[in-house]
């Protein structure tokens, strides 16, 4: 696909709405409904300026720092808890037990254990984005070809070589699926342990907006959101085709023959 | 020795007792899986020995435990009872300087590396030094015929070039014992004869040991100084057979010899007596008066 069809394809359903959108809005007098414009002017007018600094940018932080460690303890947990037989077999009823645990409701819990600061928050996240992430590393270390692991061990490749070029490459599809989940996750997770008892962020904001009948902000805040989860997508659209360009090549081949 | 059934110019020759201390040593090897329902006793009772720098084939019919002797000559699997020696040394894990080729190739190299790369990454591993193993590299990918492709991916490759890649991989490695496992029955027909005369090839110029599984009759005498019958499940060895077709061998001309006709056919009758079941050392013995 050429690059301009592949933006028309990306930004063609999009304005088709906006379209809709204004036209059947346009002679309304709903004040819960905006109109495309005015939410545009509002989008502008509410975010750029102070309120990035200290609303967006701190969401955005914690959201960060929270998937960063989701991630890497998914990986390192999945990774030790895989090719761990008896740890395997241990651990597994409790993780499904933790894992079935709406995240949100261990928000009261977790102010109470750290208090209400940006490591309550970014806990909250971590305890609900590690999930996807540890269970795929788990499921794909256990389901690591036989072949590819004879072949390591009659070269002797063992130890931190073996995780290094053989079972972390291998789990890398199973990862990168679970990570796409937890994005998702992290980004929930990031409003609603906003929504509890703090002073900033966009989950506060949004629901100072809708308190104080600040319609148009308060939908332009929902507005930033999808937003960011776009921007959140794109970075791992582009991440996972570097990452597992071997691998969509490889089923490419595999579906053709 | 037997005059077996098949009309011969001359007997086909045992193997005599090697002197040295063999490069590989396999004694009185079984393997019985435990499996829920019972045991099944995949191997019984394998002898053989491979001198330095043998080129040996084992040949025997479907299910007769060929890949699971193989593992357990590699250490990838612990053998029920029995000993293999590496060059006087008990196995008991896979040994350094043993190279394995298995038969799926798609399932034997990183598909997230590079052709070069997967050749590389023992060498890397066993911390050779860069220039070196550039070096070694260059020279294996060349041998098999595949310096034109270093930076592709091996799911690019045909299936005949992802096995070459595999066996560069183990030529690179310099082991003194290379191991092959079926390794060309999954590839088509003509890449088959190619990758037979490279396996020749290779074994002249590395002077390496090879034993070479195979259930392909012809394949096995074609390339083989030495071709092992094996029984069916449970596994015994039934013939030790000398193939003294000249040492230079080409797919025209070697096929077309009447030895290697006679060669192919022994074999053949001998796959053919295996199938019917394992044959213990008295009824061969009794086959063999019968005969004479």
């Amino acid at each position: 696909m050429s690059p301009l069809k592949r933006i028309a394809y990306f930004v063609g359903l999009p304005i088709l709405l906006i379209i809709v959108w204004w036209a059947l809005s346009f002679g309304s007098t709903n004040f819960f409904v905006p109109k495309p414009i005015e939410l545009a002017q509002t989008l502008w007018s509410t975010w750029i300026g102070d309120r990035f600094f200290d609303d967006v940018l701190p969401s955005l932080g914690r959201l960060a720092v929270g998937l960063f460690f989701a991630i890497a303890l998914g990986i390192v947990l999945g990774l030790l808890i895989g090719s761990t037989r008896w740890l395997r077999n241990l651990l597994e009823p409790l993780l499904e037990f933790f894992r079935a645990i709406p995240p949100p409701v261990l928000v009261p819990l977790l102010m109470l254990l750290i208090g209400i600061n940006d490591g309550m928050k970014v806990a909250v996240i971590i305890s609900g984005a590690i999930w996807p992430v540890l269970l795929n590393t788990v499921e794909g270390v256990r389901a690591v070809d036989s072949v590819l692991n004879d072949s390591c061990r009659s070269y002797g490749i063992a130890g931190f070589a073996r995780i290094r070029y053989f079972v972390l490459p291998a789990v890398t599809p199973q990862i990168m699926a679970g990570v796409r989940q937890s994005l998702s996750i992290g980004l929930i997770l990031m409003v609603i342990s906003e929504m509890f008892a703090s002073s900033s962020g966009l989950g506060f904001t949004i629901v100072q907006f809708q308190r104080n009948f600040a319609i148009p902000e308060m939908w332009s805040g929902i507005v930033v959101l999808g937003l960011i989860g776009l921007g959140l997508a794109l970075i791992f659209q582009f991440v996972e085709r570097r990452v597992l360009h071997w691998y969509h090549g490889l089923k490419e081949i595999t579906h053709d023959s | 020795m037997t005059v077996s059934e098949t009309t011969m110019n001359q007997p086909v020759q045992p193997v005599q007792p090697i002197q040295a201390v063999p490069m590989l040593s396999v004694r009185g090897l079984q393997k019985i899986y435990k499996v829920p329902g019972g045991d099944v006793e995949a191997v019984r009772d394998l002898t053989f020995d491979l001198a330095e720098g043998e080129l040996v084939c084992l040949v025997g019919p479907s299910g007769s435990g060929k890949t699971t002797l193989l593992k357990c000559i590699s250490g990838l699997m612990e053998q029920t009872s029995g000993t293999v020696e590496l060059n006087g040394s008990k196995v008991t894990g896979p040994p350094k300087s043993m190279a394995v080729v298995f038969q799926e190739y798609g399932r034997s190299l990183f598909p997230w590396m590079t052709v070069r790369a997967n050749v590389e990454l023992p060498l890397k591993n066993q911390k050779v030094p860069k220039a070196e193993r550039a070096a070694l590299v260059d020279a294996a990918l060349k041998s098999v015929g595949l310096d034109h492709v270093p930076k592709s991916y091996p799911w690019q490759l045909s299936g005949g070039m992802q096995q070459r890649v595999a066996i560069a991989r183990a030529v690179a490695y310099r082991p003194q014992v290379l191991l092959m496992d079926e390794p060309f029955a999954a590839v088509d027909a003509q890449t088959r004869a190619d990758l037979e005369d490279l396996i020749r090839t290779i074994w002249k110029q590395l002077g390496v040991t090879i034993l070479f599984v195979t259930h392909d009759i012809d394949e096995s005498v074609y390339l083989g100084e030495r071709v092992i019958v094996l029984s069916s499940s449970p596994t015994v060895v039934q013939e030790d057979l000398k193939i003294d077709l000249p040492a230079e061998r080409d797919q025209l001309n070697t096929r077309a010899l009447p030895r290697f006709m006679e060669l192919r056919s022994h074999v053949y009758a001998e796959i053919q007596r295996a199938k019917l079941g394992p044959v213990t050392e008295q009824i061969t013995a009794q086959r063999r008066a019968s005969l004479r």
